[in-house]
């Protein structure tokens, strides 16, 4: 589903945020990127649906090469939902608007149908009695699961996920991930950055280790927990699990 | 000193002064404030495109217009303009332009320039976050420009925008230098007839300070419920 080959990417001449990163994603596995801030994990998933361009290498989505300057690329991210540290719902609109928004616009669906599935959605996080309230009304943790209905009304067939728990209050974080444990269950091929170790171990079938652009480990679950084979990985574990 | 006034003239002069200049003040005001947020709209944007030369020439516009006294682009623009048009259009005669179009599309090009600068920043408070977002969802450039960026930008400026319609309202009282009856030149011509000029100008000084602060104070007050609904 996912084929990430060789990429690199540079800002600026000489800072190199991403080194030779290859990995792949296959259809209905959930894959967790883990590792400390700054290792490049939340660049490389915004390279998957190209809102960060990169130098060199290729992503391959769903059999279309994305780096390639014929993809169109608005038709190809609209099949790929992605979820947001900060949510980012627009908030001008109504939480049923953020939701018709794209469907709407981007796959032409009528506004009755587009209203129809977002409901559906609503309601399956839960959420069907704030459809008219504006984002600034909810919490953060309504919020982060509106952006995951708004992104699941496109119909996705892989949801990305830049630390969607990360700007959450702790009591708010439950409540998103379970959203997105459903979602695996159901089979849904997730990419989710994240330092949420028990949704890890839960949910994930593997576990890639970024450290400075790089990817040190990529592992399945069991391999990873059990014994990760890098110092750095084993490092990065025990100070994450540790408390 | 006031012994030999008589304010009666304002009463006799009333529906003058208002049904024909006030209504062409407003006019003006509207029309240009609109005219001049559309196209600033489209400077900004092209400032912001990233293409340098669309850029560029933007840049050079708003920098030339904001370069230069009002009165003298009303000036040239409303005896240049039927040149103009005799060139392009190669007519054997220069083009009639009525004052009023004259006044407008100078003045729309004029605010356009300090509307532009206004949308800029409005569009630039906005957090790269949501761009992004309307672009995770597969809405276009231009679709999230429409639908995510302008109206946020747009909601935020609004104090912003009316009260350089503000200005803008006292500034169309230039007009006046092409002898168009606007409020002030209304007033100014019934001065004249009657020589009435302290009465007059007197009372045009009232009516514009009284209607600017209305409307300050009406921005102020929406200022206040835009930053609790935000």
């Amino acid at each position: 589903m996912i084929e990430i080959s060789h990429v690199n990417k540079w800002y600026g001449p000489s800072f190199q945020v991403l080194k030779d990163c290859t990995t792949s994603v296959a259809k209905g596995e959930v894959v967790v990127v883990c590792g400390p801030s700054g290792s490049g994990k939340s660049t490389l998933i915004k390279c998957v649906n190209a809102l960060e361009p990169f130098q060199e290498g290729q992503i391959i989505l769903d059999g279309i090469k994305v780096n390639d300057p014929k993809t169109d690329l608005p038709k190809l991210r609209a099949r790929v939902g992605m979820v947001f540290q900060h949510f980012e719902l627009f908030p001008h609109l109504r939480i049923i608007e953020n939701l018709c928004l794209a469907q709407e616009k981007v796959l032409g669906r009528s506004h009755d149908e587009a209203v129809a599935k977002g409901d559906k959605l609503l309601e399956r996080v839960g959420l069907t009695v704030h459809a008219n309230k504006y984002p600034a009304e909810l919490s953060g943790g309504q919020q982060q699961r509106v952006a995951i209905a708004r992104a699941l009304a496109m119909d996705p067939i892989a949801m990305l996920f830049d630390e969607p728990t990360s700007a959450l209050d702790p009591e708010m974080i439950s409540e998103v991930l379970d959203v997105m444990v459903d979602l695996a269950h159901e089979g849904m091929t997730m990419m989710v950055v994240t330092h949420e170790m028990g949704f890890a171990s839960k949910v994930a079938h593997r576990v890639i280790f970024m450290d400075k652009g790089e990817i040190v480990e990529d592992a399945l679950k069991t391999d990873f927990f059990g014994s990760p084979r890098s110092e750095r990985a084993q490092k990065f574990l025990s100070k994450i699990l540790s408390h | 000193m006031f012994d030999n006034l008589d304010f009666d003239v304002i009463r006799r002069s009333l529906p003058y002064l208002f049904l024909d200049g006030m209504s062409f003040t407003l006019m003006l005001t509207g029309l240009s404030a609109l005219g001049g947020l559309i196209f600033g709209t489209l400077i900004a944007l092209m400032r912001l495109s990233g293409y340098r030369l669309l850029g560029r020439v933007a840049g050079l516009y708003v920098d030339f217009m904001r370069s230069l006294p009002l009165v003298l682009v009303i000036f040239w623009f409303y005896f240049l303009v039927p040149y103009i048009g005799q060139w392009l259009t190669g007519a054997s005669r220069p083009i009639r332009v009525g004052a009023f179009t004259s006044s407008l599309v100078t003045f729309i090009m004029f605010e356009a320039a300090y509307f532009s600068e206004i949308m800029r920043a409005g569009i630039q408070s906005i957090s790269k976050g949501q761009p992004a977002a309307a672009s995770a969802l597969g809405l276009t450039y231009s679709q999230s420009m429409r639908y995510i960026v302008l109206p946020q930008a747009f909601r935020n400026m609004l104090p912003v925008l009316l009260t350089q319609t503000i200005v803008l309202f006292q500034d169309t009282s230039l007009v006046y230098v092409l002898s168009i009856p606007d409020f002030l030149g209304a007033a100014s011509k019934v001065a004249q007839r009657d020589g009435r000029l302290v009465e007059m100008y007197l009372f045009a000084a009232a009516v514009y300070f009284v209607i600017s602060c209305v409307a300050s104070y009406g921005v102020r007050r929406l200022q206040a419920r835009i930053a609790i609904v935000r």
